[in-house]
C-alpha cells in the first residue's frame, strides 16, 4: 500500500478525499489556535527581544571602542601638537641662541656707527668765513674824494688791487675747506649702509622670531581643543589620522618594493657564503640570511632616526642622555655602512656569477663569441647594481619616518573599522529582530487564513448567540480573546 | 607552584616536539643517472645525447647530483659510470665541477667504442643504487636508448626493479628497421618498459622531442 492510497479517505475519489482531508486539518488547526499563535508570538518575542539584547550589547560595544577610539586620538593628537610645540620652541630657542646672543655686540656696533656718524656731521657743518676786520676801514678809505689827486687814486688802486687779492684767497680757502666737507660727508655713505644692513638683519631675525610665535599660537590654540576634548577635534584628528595612514601605506609599499630589489641584489651571491642546498623550515638558508641582512639594515636604520629623535618609536632611546645618543647614532650609522658596504660587494659578486653562468650556459651551447661580445659592455650594470646595493640600505633606513606614522594611524583606523563594523552589525541585529517580531505577527494571520471557514462558523454562531446574551455582555463587557491580548501585548 | 611547573614542562614539551618537526630533515636537492645506449647503431646517436647532457647540466643546482652511465654488455657496474658528481654548495665550485663534467663526456664520445649487446636493465639497477646511496628529494633516471634490450647469454635480469619515488623519462626512442615493419613491436617494447617502471612503483616518461625537455628536471 503505497503513502498515496493512505491518503486516500474515499478510494476512488481524490477530490472529495482532498476536501476531507481539508477539513480534518481546519478543524485540527482550529482546534490548536490559541496554543499555536502563543507559540508563534511567543517564538518571534523571543528572537525579537534577544535579538534587540544583543544589539543593545553591540551598541554599548560600540560606544565603549569609540570613547576609547576618541581617547586613543586625543591623546595621540595631544602628544603630536605638544611634539610640535616643544620643537617650535626648540627652534625659537635655537634662533635667540644663534641671532639674539649677539645682540648686545649688534648694538654696540649700532652705536658706534651712529657716533662715528654724528662726528663726521660734525666736522662737515659748514663754518662761514670770518669776515675780513679791515672792511670797515677800507669802506671808510673808499669814501674819501679822489679829486682828481694821482696819489689818492694810487692808494685806492692798491686798496683795491689788496682787497682782490684777500677775496680770492678767501674764495680758495673757502673752496678747500668744502671740499674737505664734502669728502667727509662722502665718508658717511659706508656708515650708513652698514647700519642699514644691520637694522634689516635685526628686522629678519625679528620677523622670523614673530612667525615662530604665530605658529606656536596655532599649535597651542589645537592642543587647547584637544585639551577641551571637543568633537571637532576628534574628528579632526580622525581625518588627519586616516590621511596618514593612506599616505604611509603607499611609502611603505614603495619601501617594500626596494626591499624586494634589495632582496634579489644579495639573495644569490649569499649561495657563496651559506650554501645553495641548505634549507630553513622550507626555505633556502641563503634567501633567509638575505633577508635578515635587511631586517638588520632596517632595524639600524630605525634606531638611527630613533637616536636623532627623528621618529619616537622606542622612547627609551629617547630617554637616553645626548652623549649616550649620540655614541648610538655613530654606532648604528657605522654599522648601517658597513652592511651598505657588504651589499655593494655582494652585488658585485652576483655580477661575477651571473656572468660566469652566462659563460657556462654558452659553452654548453657552444655559443662562447657571442657572450664575449655582450660582456663588454657589462661594467655599466656592474657599477649600477654595486651603487644600488650600497645606496638602498641607506634609503631604507628612511622607512622609519612612515613606519611611525602607520603605527599611530594604525590604532585608529583599526578603531574607526571596528567602531563602525559593530554599528552595522547592530543595525543588522535590531533589523533581524524586527523582522522576526513582524514575521510572528504575519504567521498568526496566516494560519487564520488556512482556518478562515471555523472562523466564519464561530463568527456566524457568535452573532446569533448574540441577540440572547445581549443582556449579559452589557452587564459584563466581552473578555478580550487570548490572541487580542498576545497580539496587543507585543506591541 | 606545582601547576606552574607542569604548564612549563607541557611548553617545554611542545617546543621539542616543534623544534622537531621543523628539524626533520627533507631533502631538496635532485638526483640525476643517466643511461646512455652505446650498443649497435645507436652509438650514432651519441650528439644527441651530449645535448641531453648539456642540457641537464645547465639545469641542475648547487648540491644535485649527477650521474652518467653507458649501457653496454653487462652495465650493473661502477664502471660503466662515465662521471658522477654531487655539485657543490657554492654555486661558483659547481659552475667548474660542471666545465670538468662537460669535459670529460666529451673525451668519452669522442673514444666510445659501440658494446655488442645492450643492458638496460643492469644500467637500471646501478642507477637506482646510486640515487638511493646519494638519496636526492627528487630521483631522476634518464635512458637514452631505443629501449630493445639485448642480453648476453647467462646474464640475468628478471629481477623486479624497485622504483619508488623514481621517475623513469626514456629519451629518443628511435625506431628500429624491424619497427618499420611492424610498428606493434616498438609499442609493446614501450608498454613492456612501462609496465615494468610502474610495477617498481615509478613514474614513467618518453620523450622523443628533444626540444620539448622543459619539463624533466624541476627548476
Amino acid at each position: 500500500m503505497t503513502f498515496t492510497e493512505v491518503l486516500m479517505i474515499v478510494p476512488g475519489f481524490p477530490a472529495v478525499s482532498i476536501i476531507l482531508w481539508l477539513t480534518i486539518l481546519s478543524v485540527v488547526l482550529y482546534l490548536a489556535r490559541i496554543p499555536a499563535h502563543r507559540a508563534m508570538i511567543t517564538a518571534s518575542n523571543i528572537l525579537h527581544h534577544g535579538l534587540r539584547m544583543a544589539a543593545n550589547s553591540v551598541r554599548m560595544a560600540e560606544k565603549n571602542v569609540a570613547n576609547r577610539n576618541k581617547e586613543v586620538l586625543l591623546s595621540t593628537g595631544r602628544e603630536a601638537a605638544e611634539r610640535m610645540i616643544e620643537r617650535e620652541f626648540e627652534r625659537i630657542s635655537n634662533a635667540v641662541h644663534a641671532d639674539l646672543a649677539a645682540y648686545p655686540a649688534l648694538q654696540r656696533e649700532v652705536s658706534e656707527e651712529i657716533t662715528r656718524i654724528e662726528e663726521d656731521y660734525k666736522e662737515s657743518s659748514e663754518v662761514p668765513p670770518s669776515p675780513p676786520g679791515w672792511a670797515k676801514a677800507v669802506e671808510a678809505v673808499a669814501k674819501i674824494p679822489s679829486s682828481g689827486d694821482s696819489m689818492v687814486a694810487n692808494i685806492l688802486g692798491e686798496i683795491n688791487k689788496s682787497l682782490n687779492k684777500a677775496q680770492g684767497k678767501a674764495l680758495a680757502e673757502y673752496r678747500q675747506n668744502s671740499k674737505c666737507r664734502h669728502k667727509l660727508l662722502g665718508g658717511m655713505l659706508p656708515h650708513w649702509r652698514k647700519l642699514l644692513q644691520v637694522t634689516a638683519r635685526m628686522d629678519k631675525n625679528i620677523s622670523s622670531l614673530l612667525e615662530r610665535s604665530k605658529a606656536i599660537d596655532r599649535h597651542m590654540d589645537e592642543h587647547e581643543q584637544i585639551m577641551q576634548r571637543t568633537d571637532r577635534a576628534a574628528q579632526m584628528l580622525a581625518s588627519s589620522s586616516m590621511t596618514q595612514f593612506f599616505i604611509a601605506s603607499f611609502v611603505l609599499a614603495i619601501a617594500i618594493g626596494g626591499a624586494v630589489i634589495n632582496f634579489h641584489l644579495i639573495a644569490r651571491p649569499m649561495q657563496e657564503m651559506v650554501g645553495g642546498s641548505s634549507y630553513i623550515i622550507g626555505f633556502k638558508t641563503a634567501h633567509v640570511a638575505a633577508m635578515v641582512i635587511i631586517f638588520v639594515e632596517m632595524a639600524m636604520g630605525l634606531f638611527l632616526m630613533e637616536s636623532l629623535r627623528i621618529t619616537r618609536l622606542f622612547p627609551v632611546i629617547s630617554a637616553l642622555d645626548d652623549k649616550k645618543r649620540v655614541r648610538m647614532i655613530w654606532v648604528t650609522f657605522a654599522m648601517l655602512f658597513a652592511l651598505a658596504s657588504i651589499e655593494a660587494s655582494l652585488a658585485y659578486m652576483r655580477d661575477i656569477l651571473s656572468q660566469d653562468d652566462a659563460a657556462l650556459l654558452a659553452s654548453l651551447v657552444n655559443q662562447q663569441g657571442q657572450v664575449a661580445e655582450t660582456i663588454s659592455n657589462r661594467w655599466i650594470t656592474t657599477a649600477a647594481q654595486m651603487g644600488m646595493g650600497f645606496m638602498l640600505p641607506f634609503a631604507l633606513t628612511f622607512v622609519a619616518i612612515p613606519l611611525e606614522s602607520f603605527v599611530h594611524s594604525l590604532r585608529t583606523v583599526l578603531g574607526i573599522l571596528t567602531m563602525n563594523t559593530l554599528r552595522i552589525t547592530a543595525f543588522l541585529l535590531r533589523l533581524s529582530g524586527n523582522l522576526f517580531r513582524y514575521t510572528g505577527t504575519a504567521l498568526v494571520q496566516v494560519y487564520d487564513l488556512l482556518i478562515f471557514a471555523p472562523l466564519w462558523i464561530e463568527k456566524s454562531a457568535r452573532l446569533r448567540s448574540g441577540r440572547h446574551t445581549d443582556d449579559k455582555h452589557a452587564l459584563h463587557p466581552t473578555a478580550p480573546t487570548a490572541e487580542a491580548s498576545m497580539i496587543g501585548g507585543q506591541s | 607552584m606545582i601547576h606552574h611547573r607542569q604548564y612549563i614542562a607541557w611548553l617545554g614539551l611542545a617546543l621539542i616536539a616543534f623544534a622537531g618537526g621543523c628539524s626533520k630533515p627533507q631533502s631538496h636537492s635532485q638526483g640525476v643517472y643517466m643511461l646512455i645506449d652505446t650498443s649497435g647503431t645507436y652509438a650514432g646517436e651519441l650528439e644527441k645525447a651530449q645535448r641531453i647532457i648539456n642540457y641537464t647540466l645547465g639545469k641542475l643546482n648547487p648540491g644535485d647530483s649527477f650521474a652518467v652511465a653507458r649501457v653496454d654488455t653487462g652495465s650493473f657496474s661502477e664502471k660503466d659510470i662515465i662521471e658522477k658528481t654531487t655539485f657543490d654548495d657554492r654555486p661558483s665550485m659547481a659552475n667548474q665541477q660542471k666545465r670538468r663534467f662537460r669535459e670529460k663526456i666529451d673525451t668519452f664520445v669522442k673514444n666510445v667504442h659501440s658494446s655488442r649487446y645492450t643492458d638496460i636493465s643492469g644500467g637500471i639497477l646501478q642507477a637506482i643504487e646510486f640515487l638511493n646511496e646519494k638519496n636526492p628529494g627528487k630521483k631522476t633516471i634518464l635512458i637514452f636508448s631505443d629501449l630493445k634490450e639485448e642480453l648476453k647469454k647467462g646474464y640475468k635480469r628478471d629481477i623486479p626493479l624497485q622504483l619508488g619515488g623514481f621517475e623513469v623519462v626514456a629519451l629518443n626512442v628511435t625506431k628500429l628497421r624491424t619497427d618499420n615493419i611492424n610498428p606493434r613491436e616498438y609499442l609493446d617494447r614501450l608498454e613492456q618498459w612501462r609496465q615494468r617502471v610502474k610495477s617498481g612503483g615509478g613514474e614513467w616518461r618518453v620523450i622523443n622531442d628533444l626540444e620539448r625537455m622543459e619539463g624533466i628536471l624541476g627548476g
